[in-house]
């Protein structure tokens, strides 16, 4: 992917991430009563597919923009080439994206 | 009757090899020039370092000044002296060679790089023979250009640039300037070629928009403005699917 189409996606991930973050605070707040579990999230969003939406546009969208934030951290702080820094930021962006569609799935299953 | 510490000014110079004070007298209207220079007139002749025209138009002296760099011939002693001494040392970012004097060669070819984009020269639309081409001082295009055109190359916002300091690959603020006012300027043919380099690796994207670069530049130039007008075209055209 090239350098430029990298600082769209992470830009336009920032503008898509805002709101959603937002709801997504408001939801942990909303949803747990006994402390911070997933039993405890799933037992109020369960089964509901707008909850399922939301969260898979968060989780392509926290992925894409977390991986490319890291790439620009390993480049600048840890001194890395782009080559390695790269590879280590497709690896995290796997990370979270596979974390995060099983939460998702685990909403709708 | 004053105390003599209140006529005498310690200078500092981080040479080669390690700092060295210097005791100079302290004068009206001196500047950081003028008293590298009487140190290298009365004390240290084997002192290296770099002046041309001492009034702020060649950009040769810039140094780092008490560990900001400015423009040496335009700082007054006055304006920076504490406790009755300076420190002086070479620009951040750039190699040295000997004592104040750094290798300007990467900061340059950074230059001519964006200039030239994708490896073309300069590359005008019209020749000698063509009749001048009529451009409107008042077009947005024109005022961006004219807000970057007058940087005297002098280094101080690439020394300033913490971006420059940890990715050595960064094009840096007054190479990325000059593309912008390159990009605006309806004259030039290769503005593509100067936006696509702009664009990529080291280019306009790994700005954080620290303005080291605004706060440093000793002729009032901002080019973390010019920067954002790089990201922000690159952005929008990428968008509208009519960039490369």
């Amino acid at each position: 992917m090239s350098e430029r189409l990298l600082f769209a996606v992470q830009r336009v991930t920032a503008l898509i991430l805002a709101p959603l973050v937002l709801i997504h605070l408001g939801l942990i707040l909303w949803a747990v009563e006994g402390g911070l579990t997933a039993a405890e999230i799933l037992s109020r969003t369960q089964g509901a597919l707008g909850w399922a939406m939301f969260y898979g546009v968060f989780v392509l969208a926290a992925s894409a923009h977390g991986a490319i934030g890291l790439r620009n951290i390993l480049v600048e702080w840890a001194a890395l080439g782009r080559p390695l820094a790269g590879r280590i930021s497709m690896a995290m962006a796997a990370v979270l994206l596979v974390l995060g569609l099983r939460g998702v799935w685990a909403v709708i299953a | 009757m004053a105390a003599p510490s209140q006529h005498k000014l310690t200078v500092e110079i981080h040479r080669t090899g390690g700092p060295v004070r210097y005791e100079i007298p302290l004068r009206d209207n001196q500047t950081v020039l003028d008293a590298v220079t009487e140190v290298q007139r009365r004390f240290a002749p084997d002192l290296a370092y770099r002046f041309a025209c001492r009034v702020g138009v060649c950009g040769s002296c810039a140094m780092s000044v008490n560990g900001i760099p400015r423009w040496t011939c335009r700082t007054h002693v006055a304006k920076v002296v504490v406790d009755g001494a300076i420190s002086v040392a070479p620009l951040r970012n750039l190699p040295v060679i000997k004592d104040l004097v750094c290798d300007m060669a990467s900061f340059f070819e950074k230059w001519t790089d964006a200039e030239h984009g994708a490896g073309a020269v300069f590359d005008g639309k019209a020749t000698r023979h063509d009749p001048l081409p009529a451009i409107d001082p008042e077009s947005p295009r024109r005022k961006a250009v004219d807000a970057g055109i007058e940087c005297i190359n002098c280094a101080v916002c690439y020394a300033a640039c913490d971006v420059v300091a940890w990715d050595q690959g960064y094009l840096g603020p007054a190479a990325l300037n000059r593309a912008w006012t390159l990009a605006n300027d309806d004259r030039a043919a290769n503005a593509d070629a100067v936006k696509a380099k702009a664009q990529g690796v080291g280019g306009c994207g790994s700005c954080h928009s620290h303005g080291a670069c605004v706060a440093a530049c000793p002729v009032g130039l901002n080019p973390t403005q010019s920067i954002a007008g790089l990201k922000r075209r690159s952005l929008f055209e990428l968008l509208r699917g009519s960039g490369s």
